[in-house]
């Protein structure tokens, strides 16, 4: 028998038909949407005269432009609310669940499908949003689509999608102390760039890896796109089974074993073949940093910013254009830079182990008197855990300011946002220019990084702070 | 719902060499908050295009009245990032049809298609030439043949072809879009739902 990947496996079972020199036509098992980028396809199906052919398998929350304070109220910007009430009335007239702003299950889409366990194990899964490939850590096919295909999954609930190209990129070993899995990805796009996986679909395995918990393997996942990947999976395991045992929509009692046997066989099977293999140690991995406007220009925390030695061309004009945003030198250190906001939050690191790792971190001590911080849960679940476990008092008491779940200042399109010329360390996905409010400059870490910049109000490594 | 056909485009080019231009910077998150596809144009490049009073930066190329034209040549890794089709919306609504560079992002790829934006990928030595030739003359046309797949620089003759499928070649060709087809094998669909 040929022998397949995991990709192969899960792709093929979902094809209802090939076109003739175009795409497959691609079922989707699963589709979330949010507020932002789903008006427009429901305009759309308005115009067509058709409707929601399978309500059932599309699940909705307001997560993009809500703002993280007073979500009781009403929402006070004019074009955030419409958009949240289009929302709304879309998923009321075609009967689409809705975890609505102040339910118990409302946040980050990437954040509740895995909580809720409708993200599972060999389950093709779309969204209107480039971090879908979050939910390639159950081991399903996860990956971001644009509004027309949006209305694509609403009307027929398939896409016209041609096969990815497969890498599998695998990290050995044992990561050091202080090193997190956020390290692991910005190293991996830092090595690769932020086009360096553009085409693949990309597979993550090795010893590093399968150590990880689901949230650990959900950061990775979720950063597949800014290596320019389709998306990113993970086999699944018997972390993700205990993980997802109980979880209000994973299957119970006799369809669980039943469905637990069926994903132990979603695995790659020995022998068979990638168009690209990438290997990793993780004992190269220290604590990371980005220092420019794509998360491709990452490098660990102690080192330096490139020099422009080897660059030429549009290369290093495009370089200098993006040190100059950052307002950062070639060749300089980047330790010790003077930093004005953390923000801890987002689908990438908005989770409760990542919460806990802050407060862990930043237990006893003071935020630096420069330094605004803000943690943004990704979910009202997430925020009611790090409320019981005592984690929302540590870090009020550390001068973090706590706020409601959402996308927050990950992209700033709420009023989160960080001020034209000052530097954010976040816990967030993107680097770019204005990503975090017009002018805005952001260096990406691991919360455990982002917690020791809060305490000293600088680029700090976070195992010096281990030390002291 | 794609917008127009599309077959053979001659037209001058706004030359773009900025490499990685991420979809935040073609529409900067802020301006996703409308609940309809028109207008995005005005705000395209905004951050690159005026400045925080609103004010037109003279140096950016949109800018500049030398170049103009339906065609953004673009520079390596165009596209990446966020999956927003605003990206693609902005660019349709600002006056562009066609997309040349030599790396596309794959989600902007895809959205182009859908919108009938035709992106045409080209060698990184044949950009260069293209980026050359509008330096030196702003005014020189570029014709994008998509039934042929080439692309020219009319005043030298300096063609190259490219690659796109059968099936979306037809589909922009004839203005249809994938629902079109979707919908006409509903019942294939259907039975391959209803295993599930």
């Amino acid at each position: 028998m040929e022998k397949t990947t995991l990709f192969d496996k899960i792709w093929d079972a979902h094809v209802v038909k090939s076109v003739p020199a175009g795409p497959d036509v691609f079922f989707i098992d699963k589709h979330f949407i949010h507020e932002v980028t789903s008006p427009v396809a429901f305009l759309n199906l308005e115009k067509r005269g058709i409707g929601v052919k399978y309500p059932h398998r599309t699940i909705a929350t307001p997560d993009h432009n809500v703002p993280t304070v007073d979500q009781d109220q009403t929402i006070k910007d004019k074009l955030s609310r419409m958009q949240v009430e289009r929302l709304r009335q879309n998923c009321a007239k075609y009967g689409i669940e809705l975890h609505d702003l102040g339910s118990a299950h409302h946040g980050i889409v990437h954040v509740i499908g895995p909580e809720l366990g409708v993200t599972q194990p060999g389950m093709t899964i779309v969204c209107g949003d480039s971090h879908t490939s979050t939910h390639g850590a159950f081991g399903a096919i996860a990956f971001g689509i644009g509004t027309s295909e949006v209305e694509m999954v609403l009307a027929t609930q398939c896409i016209m999608q041609s096969k990815a190209k497969k890498m599998r990129i695998s990290v050995e070993g044992t990561l050091g102390k202080g090193v997190t899995s956020k390290d692991i990805i910005l190293y991996i796009i830092s090595k690769i760039s932020a086009a360096g996986a553009t085409g693949y679909f990309v597979e993550y395995a090795g010893s590093a890896i399968q150590s990880l918990s689901m949230e650990a393997r959900m950061t990775i996942c979720n950063m597949s796109i800014e290596m320019g990947a389709r998306g990113g999976l993970i086999a699944p395991d018997e972390t993700t089974f205990a993980y997802l045992k109980g979880k209000e929509y994973a299957p119970k009692g006799e369809a669980w074993d039943q469905a637990v046997a069926h994903w132990k066989t979603l695995k790659t099977d020995d022998g068979a073949i990638f168009d690209k293999e990438l290997v990793f140690e993780a004992a190269d991995i220290e604590p990371m940093i980005t220092y420019g406007t794509n998360p491709g220009m990452g490098i660990k925390v102690n080192g330096n910013i490139p020099s422009t030695q080897g660059m030429e061309g549009s290369n290093k004009t495009s370089y200098l254009k993006s040190l100059e945003y950052m307002g950062f030198a070639p060749g300089e250190p980047i330790l010790g830079k003077s930093v004005d906001y953390v923000f801890v939050g987002s689908c990438t690191n908005g989770r409760i182990e990542d919460i806990r790792a802050v407060a862990q971190f930043v237990k006893g001590h003071k935020k630096a008197d420069s330094i605004t911080a803000w943690i943004v849960p990704g979910s009202r679940e997430v925020e009611k855990q790090a409320q019981s476990e005592g984690l929302v008092a540590i870090l009020e008491e550390a001068g973090f300011e706590l706020r409601q779940p959402g996308c927050s200042a990950c992209l700033a399109m709420n009023d989160d946002k960080i001020p034209a010329g000052k530097y954010a360390v976040s816990t967030s996905n993107r680097n770019f220019e204005g990503r975090q409010g017009p002018g805005a400059r952001t260096m990406l870490a691991s919360p455990l990084t982002v917690a020791a910049v809060a305490i000293t109000g600088r680029i700090t490594d976070p195992r010096e702070v281990f030390q002291n | 719902m794609a917008y127009d056909k599309f077959t053979i485009l001659q037209s001058t080019a706004v030359p773009l060499s900025t490499e990685n231009v991420d979809t935040d910077q073609i529409i900067p998150a802020r301006f996703l908050k409308a609940t309809e596809r028109e207008g995005f144009g005005d705000n395209l490049f905004r951050d690159w295009r005026y400045d925080s009073a609103g004010t037109p930066k003279a140096d950016f190329v949109l800018n500049d009245p030398t170049y103009s034209g339906k065609i953004l040549v673009a520079g390596k890794n165009f596209g990446s990032g966020s999956s927003r089709e605003h990206a693609v919306w902005a660019l349709y609504d600002y006056g562009f049809r066609c997309v040349v560079s030599s790396f596309f992002a794959d989600i902007f790829k895809n959205n182009c298609l859908n919108i009938g934006v035709l992106p045409v990928t080209v060698t990184p030595a044949f950009a260069e030439k293209l980026f050359a030739a509008i330096a030196a003359d702003p005014q020189t046309e570029v014709e994008v043949n998509l039934p042929q797949q080439t692309i020219t620089l009319l005043a030298t003759g300096d063609a190259e072809s490219f690659d796109i499928n059968e099936y979306k070649k037809d589909n922009m060709q004839h203005g249809f879009d994938d629902i079109d087809y979707l919908i006409n094998i509903a019942p294939e669909i259907e039975a391959f739902a209803g295993n599930r």
